[in-house]
């Protein structure tokens, strides 16, 4: 067993799946840190991408599968796809989330759809590796985390880890996947550890994970949500409330079964999401809830999420806005009583 | 010079592409086609030259307007036929349409609805064979309207920063939509646009199938040699309407009766002799053509419709949750 954190839990899973595929390959912008600049040979990769996580994979594998690239994230999408198709398995870093703008034509009309609209002829086994989340003073243009806009996608899969065990096991799936997946990193997450096991297995994309058994009330908290459902299940056990908390993992696909097993043993579910609650997970989740298990509900399904707003700088309004560990408490006292 | 085998091959698809397009807008007229239709009148040449100087396992990507592009390719004309129709049986199981004609056991990446689409995903084709030392040439067409879109520049950017030898294929077709070329057009020629990439580039005459060929082939033969990609424009007309239906109020007759004594088709029946062809070769090649075609379009309709539930097919390779309506 080793301690690692999130950032080189990742760093390890795509290590490993360089050296087991040499289909594998990397795109990205500043992944290497500007490749190619002679009288930095060798250190060439030191940057690593602004958090640092690709750190190394230049010097291990060379600029022929680590490529940095321009500030072209259709460009290099597109090349993905088309890589993809051909036989490549290539990683695309998209810088942060926020970015799926300009580069959501390929995901959305090439990347998701060309093995459905040409007949199911095709496959494209690629990875999109993005950063997401709040909480990094980094304004509403590197903050946001936009799980539901790629889940709507048919052909798309989603993916967003917590610790750093599901980090590289859903990635080390991820890659070896043969359909376009979104595997969403969030900033704060990435300085977090955990225990990994260093010959860890894939873990399958689909299968959600219960993080604590409880039995009066469910949490089903997304991504870095459930490090604030932990906190306020440790503080409510000391009330003797037992929350659940059910951890999804990934949400396309959805392990729904887990999510309905666990509203049948509590009745009662709040869905803690970090994102803007329109069309969210956390309302899909609600809705999946009320449709599947509407006779084993006790009460009606709260959802934490952050405001309709963007996502503000200012330090008081950026942590207003973000799901806290009070609001999950107060929430599950309300249920409590009911 | 070229072998009599290319040369009976290139007749036999020119002429095939225009009666299967002539065809279908006919048919159009007459009764329901569902869908969009984008036909290629007046792109023959450029569809059979460039493919002309291509292998069958080569890359290519295309466009919405794809038949030509398709039948050159190789694609079966009764899967394609059948497609348009939207039957089981067509070329992408009735899930695409006349827009998205493509098939990839014939080198075909896919057929892009969205403009410029296309360059980057054969970039990454292009990307892949350098990778694996492999050396199928990819070719990505589209049209005079996907210079502006930026999918095109960062593609552009990208291979030539990388010295990927691909090849761009524009049809300047003289037609952005229904927005006339010398009017969206900010260079004196449309390939100067990739001066800025400093991209090797030619133009040629797009209404020429020998001239478009002769060009590619060396354009092919240059970028791997150069390792670097190459623009080629070829300048055509675009007979046909944006799409089916389209008035085509934009375009001026005296404008569309000039190009006419450039018709593709009229060009290579005026040069057959030059390649060899007599009166009776010919003959034989646009009979077999024609009756080709005739029978694609009587197999497309008694091909079955699909059943609805087949929408829920692959739109995945593995989704462990059941997909539901």
């Amino acid at each position: 067993m080793t301690i690692k954190t999130v950032k080189d839990a990742i760093n390890d899973a795509l290590v490993q799946s360089f050296e087991e595929d040499k289909n594998v390959i990397l795109m990205g912008e500043d992944i290497a840190g500007g490749k190619g600049r002679e009288q930095y040979q060798g250190t060439q990769d030191a940057w690593g991408g602004p958090f640092g996580v690709t750190q190394g994979l230049y010097t291990k594998f060379g600029g022929e599968r680590v490529r940095d690239t321009t500030i072209a994230e259709a460009g290099f999408f597109g090349a993905a796809i088309g890589a993809a198709m051909t036989g490549l398995r290539p990683i695309v870093e998209l810088m942060y989330v926020d970015f799926a703008g300009v580069c959501f034509d390929q995901m959305m009309n090439q990347a998701a759809k060309v093995r459905y609209m040409f007949g199911g002829k095709q496959k494209v086994p690629m990875v999109v590796r993005t950063v997401v989340g709040a909480g990094f003073r980094a304004g509403s243009e590197h903050s946001q985390t936009l799980y539901s806009l790629y889940t709507h996608i048919p052909g798309l899969k989603v993916v967003a880890p917590y610790d750093a065990y599901d980090a590289k096991g859903l990635l080390l799936s991820s890659i070896k996947d043969d359909d376009p997946v979104i595997f969403m990193e969030h900033k704060r997450l990435y300085m977090t550890s955990c225990e990994v096991p260093d010959d860890l297995k894939p873990i399958p994309l689909g299968k959600g994970r219960i993080r604590r058994e409880g039995s009066d009330v469910t949490i089903i908290a997304i991504q870095r949500m459930n490090l604030f459902a932990e906190e306020a299940a440790n503080e409510l056990e000391k009330i003797n409330i037992s929350c659940e908390i059910v951890d999804p993992r990934t949400y396309s696909p959805l392990d729904e079964e887990l999510i309905f097993q666990s509203v049948k043993k509590t009745g009662k579910v709040i869905v803690v999401d970090e994102s803007n609650p329109k069309c969210s997970l956390a309302s899909e989740i609600s809705s999946l809830i009320s449709e599947k298990c509407f006779s084993d509900l006790k009460a009606a399904v709260i959802k934490i999420t952050a405001p309709h707003t963007p996502v503000p700088f200012s330090p008081p309004m950026e942590d207003f806005y973000i799901p806290s560990t009070k609001k999950i408490i107060d929430a599950v006292k309300k249920l409590k009583d009911v | 010079m070229i072998e009599k085998e290319k040369i009976n091959w290139i007749y036999k698809k020119i002429f095939t592409i225009r009666f299967f397009e002539e065809r279908i807008k006919q048919i159009a007229k007459e009764k329901t086609v569902p869908g969009y239709l984008h036909t290629c009148i007046g792109s023959e040449a450029i569809c059979v030259g460039v493919m002309a100087a291509l292998n069958q396992d080569d890359w290519i990507s295309s466009t919405y307007r794809n038949h030509g592009h398709a039948i050159a390719k190789g694609c079966e004309l009764n899967e394609i036929t059948s497609e348009i129709y939207g039957r089981k049986t067509g070329i992408c199981k009735g899930r695409g349409g006349s827009m998205h004609i493509s098939d990839f056991s014939k080198g075909m990446l896919g057929s892009f609805g969205i403009v410029a689409a296309g360059p980057a995903v054969v970039l990454g084709a292009a990307l892949q064979e350098k990778i694996n030392k492999s050396n199928k040439t990819c070719v990505s067409f589209f049209g005079d309207g996907a210079i502006h879109n930026g999918a095109f520049h960062e593609a552009a950017g990208l291979a030539k920063l990388w010295n990927i030898p691909m090849i761009f294929v524009c049809e300047n077709n003289g037609y952005a939509e229904a927005t006339a070329t010398d009017w969206h057009l900010n260079t004196k020629e449309l390939s100067d646009i990739t001066k800025a990439y400093d991209m090797l580039s030619y133009i040629g005459d797009g209404n020429n199938v020998f001239e478009v060929y002769d060009i590619t082939k060396k354009a092919i033969s240059e970028a791997k040699q150069k390792n670097t990609p190459i623009f080629l424009e070829f300048k055509n007309y675009r007979f046909s309407g944006q799409y089916e239906g389209d008035t085509q109020l934009y375009q001026p007759q005296e404008e569309i009766d000039k190009a006419r004594q450039n018709d593709p088709i009229k060009l290579a029946k005026e040069n057959s002799s030059k390649y060899d062809l007599n009166k009776n070769d010919l003959e034989k090649i646009i009979n077999e053509a024609k009756e080709e075609v005739d029978k694609a379009f009587d197999f497309a309709d008694t091909q079955p419709w699909p059943q609805p539930e087949d929408a829920l097919e692959e739109v995945y390779v593995n989704y462990p949750v059941e997909i539901k309506t």
